[in-house]
């Protein structure tokens, strides 16, 4: 690239966070350069600063953090010395950005035409009717299908990635230098989050622009990144061209965070011996009907069609699928958080499926499951201690015998015992995970189900947690089902797969066998989407 | 909880609403002491006016009796009955809230229409109705209080439950194999009690007015001297004694504005998030 000046510059920025947060600094002596042409992404695990340096830019800082010493220079003006009107003004104009969860950052209740039209709006340019024009031409720039059709529909109507195509248009629409992209892709499946990533590239090329996109995806950085800066802790710890970083990084966190990711080769399974299955699923079947009353017909979706499989003593089978695919809903209609409409689960001779009252309560111990949210999985107003060892009791353990068990299985997850007596709030993600892990073990279960259990985790508590998982399953000698849209997790951990696309299973199969000779259109799809896999490819040779 | 008192006392108006609170709990309790004889008896000659008499500054009534005593011990009957009714209030509406948030489906429709009967007719109406077919005295007013309090305790135990039972630890909880007793009793409740300690404390406020409405109409205990019926004994003569309905009003008022206040320093200490936001 020839040297040239930069179209924005962050110099020494410091970002002071509210008394008695964990750290003072949000952002902590940044700089950094963005030229034009050049997309430049910023890495970092939640809670780095990433987002609240381009928030800072755009002046969307929250109410109680301030920029305490730098300055972002754009043009030959200092952005952080605007004031509100003038920032108004180069907003959308020069600068423009994109969110991370398109729903929430469109007007529910306003038509997508009109949305453009309102950028247009905003700054008086413009008739209506050419608005009104514009509009669909940039609906058809960003690629949707039936634009003007498109421009008529409502937020709703849309499906995600549209969404993200109609945000995309309404924050080139002034053709801004730059735009910020704040992880405009993580709230998408992994299909449509490829075609999202070619998009921008295509128009940041196109028009000559800036682009400064910030994620935590290793794999979306190798996708789209010209340069990187990782950050750690509101500071930048690493800037280089994306080749120099991935391939060759300098510092010790950054060569962490690419240590973590999980590769894409799934191993071939060691040979074992043919192990009884320990669940077997035949003919699944779940329906939802949402609405419908006296006049109107009800929604009807078929969440699980005709699913069946084996799940053997000590596997683990991968359920993967796009959102939408049925998987979540399998695995709830396993463990009878969901009733389904047909079909059988066996576990161990019984036949889980159809067990009632007291009977299904005795029997739930021996199948048990792992949640998404770390936040969401644990009473807030309960100690850890008690979390654990409730289900014991409710089986009749007496309470002594019940928090000892706790008091191991604590241990047994990597935390200390004393982790008992205090509240979930007082633990990070990944250690609530541990929690969550020990509570599922506590009943001795053959069978667990972890469905999206590392999705809302930063990629070195993934690794983590997912090496934890793994090394239980080897000692306690469990059966696994490992639900995810994560193919690169899925390789990691799983010893066969099961791909699922609209409530059926289009592919089972030993992992290596689906991720090296998948036989499904759909699978291969799947496959070619994922993130950073071109260039792992080549690196592998 | 020091963590709790500083976003409390963040609220300047709930300090003050504690402040008073305080002193008319104190007084209430003090009552015996302080006026060892009974607020009916006649002690002066009527119609006293306030400040005429250092031994009974707020002077005396129609029929001769201490005004100040009066005010004392009708703080007694009024957070008596304002507490008591909550409490009847709150035993009756959470468990049905409960019940009804937790089970849904035809539990949920029969106990809501239930619940709809009982809020569709006017609630001060109901309560006449009730002291009035009942001999007015404390437990009946009390039990009327309650019969028409509960119904908004319960709608909003079923909407914090309905949330509720979705979530993670929740389900985590069913999977554990616990009954649905233990589930409501220990995983959900718990995470019902800011929203229903805010709704409690207003509702003392109410139960205040409705028991003070009461009386003035002359349904109240005939044994007991409260402020309302202070007050309702003192209207037909309002224009010659003013300090007779004066003063038991602004008790009340007093009363009721400081429970209100004490219910918004709750409401913004409880849920922080809702909180208005520091600048």
């Amino acid at each position: 690239m020839a040297i040239t000046e930069p179209v924005l510059s962050i110099e020494n920025l410091t970002i002071a966070l509210p008394e008695g947060a964990d750290r003072a600094f949000a952002v902590d002596d940044v700089s950094l350069q963005l030229f034009a042409g050049e997309i430049l992404c910023i890495v970092g695990e939640s809670g780095s600063g990433k987002s609240m340096s381009a928030n800072a830019m755009m002046g969307l800082l929250p109410d109680l953090v301030r920029p305490v010493n730098g300055r972002i220079v754009f043009g030959a003006v200092d952005l952080l010395d605007k004031t509100e009107a003038e920032l108004m003004d180069l907003r959308g104009r020069k600068l423009a950005m994109i969110f991370q969860e398109p729903m929430s950052a469109l007007n529910p209740l306003m038509r997508v035409e009109d949305q453009i039209a309102e950028v247009f709006e905003a700054h008086r340019l413009l008739t209506p009717k050419e608005r009104a024009a514009r509009a669909v031409e940039l609906l058809t720039e960003v690629g949707i299908p039936d634009p003007a059709k498109a421009a008529k529909a409502y937020p709703f109507q849309l499906s995600g990635g549209q969404r993200q195509r109609v945000m995309i248009a309404m924050a080139l629409a002034l053709e801004p230098e730059i735009l910020i992209a704040d992880e405009p892709t993580t709230a998408l499946d992994v299909t449509t989050q490829a075609q999202i990533l070619e998009l921008i590239r295509d128009l940041q090329q196109k028009r000559g622009m800036a682009v400064m996109f910030i994620t935590h995806d290793f794999g979306v950085v190798a996708e789209i990144a010209d340069r990187v800066a990782v950050m750690q802790f509101g500071k930048i710890v690493e800037t280089g061209t994306a080749d120099a970083v991935l391939d060759d990084p300098q510092h010790a966190y950054t060569r962490k965070l690419i240590a973590a990711i999980p590769r894409l080769v799934a191993g071939q399974a060691p040979t074992r011996k043919e192990k009884p299955p320990v669940l077997e699923v035949e003919n699944l079947f779940k329906t939802y009907r949402t609405g419908g009353g006296l006049f109107s017909k009800p929604r009807v979706v078929e969440a699980v069609k005709d699913v069946s499989l084996q799940l053997a003593e000590g596997e683990t089978l991968g359920i993967v699928g796009e959102s939408g695919s049925g998987k979540s809903s399998v695995g709830r209609c396993l463990v009878r958080l969901m009733e389904p409409d047909r079909g059988t689960v066996r576990l161990a001779g019984q036949d889980m499926a159809h067990l009632k009252g007291e009977h299904l309560r005795a029997v739930r111990g021996s199948i048990q499951m792992i949640f998404q949210d770390p936040y969401a999985s644990l009473n807030p107003r309960a100690k850890i201690g008690r979390i654990i060892a409730e289900g014991p009791m409710a089986h009749g353990v007496s309470r002594r015998e019940a928090y000892k068990r706790a008091a191991r299985l604590l241990e047994l997850v990597g935390l200390d015992v004393s982790a008992a007596d205090r509240y979930p709030h007082e633990f990070s993600g990944g250690q609530r995970q541990r929690v969550g892990i020990a509570r599922a073990l506590a009943l001795e279960p053959r069978v667990i189900i972890a469905d999206e259990a590392v999705s809302a985790l930063d990629v070195s508590i993934q690794a983590q947690v997912l090496d934890l998982l793994a090394d239980l399953k080897e000692r306690l000698d469990l059966a696994l089902i490992f639900i995810t849209h994560d193919l690169r997790v899925a390789a990691q951990i799983c010893d066969r797969i099961a791909v699922m696309h609209q409530g059926e299973i289009v592919e089972t199969g030993p992992a290596h066998d689906i991720f090296n000779r998948p036989q499904n259109a759909y699978t291969r799809t799947l496959i070619d989407a994922i993130p950073g896999r071109e260039k792992e490819l080549a690196a592998a040779g | 909880m020091s963590d709790f008192w500083k976003r409390f006392s963040r609220n300047r108006g709930a300090v003050i609403g504690v402040v008073i609170l305080a002193v008319v709990v104190l007084v209430a309790v003090l009552a015996p002491v302080l006026f060892p004889q009974s607020p009916w008896r006649m002690v002066q000659r009527p119609f006293l006016p306030p400040l005429s008499m250092d031994q009974y500054p707020l002077g005396t009534d129609a029929l001769g009796r201490d005004v100040l005593a009066g005010l004392a011990y009708g703080a007694q009957v009024s957070l008596l009955i304002g507490v008591v009714s909550t409490a009847a209030a709150l035993l009756v509406g959470i468990p049905i809230g409960a019940l009804a948030g937790y089970f849904g489906g035809v539990a949920d429709d029969v106990l809501m229409r239930f619940t709809e009967f009982f809020q569709t007719v006017p609630s001060f109406a109901l309560a006449i109705v009730l002291v009035a077919i009942f001999e007015p005295n404390i437990q009946s007013i009390i039990a009327a209080i309650a019969i028409v309090s509960w119904p908004p305790v319960a709608r909003l135990v079923r909407g914090e439950v309905l949330s509720l039972r979705s979530r993670e630890y929740v389900e985590a909880a069913i999977l554990s194999g616990q009954t649905s007793a233990t589930i409501i009793w220990r995983q959900v409740l718990p995470n019902t009690l800011s929203p229903i300690i805010v709704l409690a404390s207003l509702m003392v406020a109410t139960a205040i007015l409705l028991e003070s409405s009461l009386s003035f109409l002359g349904l109240g205990d005939p044994n007991l001297m409260s402020w309302g019926y202070m007050i309702g004994a003192a209207r037909t003569v309002i224009r010659q004694a003013w300090w007779l309905s004066f003063f038991p009003g602004v008790a009340i008022l007093l009363t009721v504005l400081a429970l209100n206040l004490i219910g918004e320093g709750l409401n913004d200490a409880l849920n922080p998030s809702l909180a208005r936001r520091g600048r």
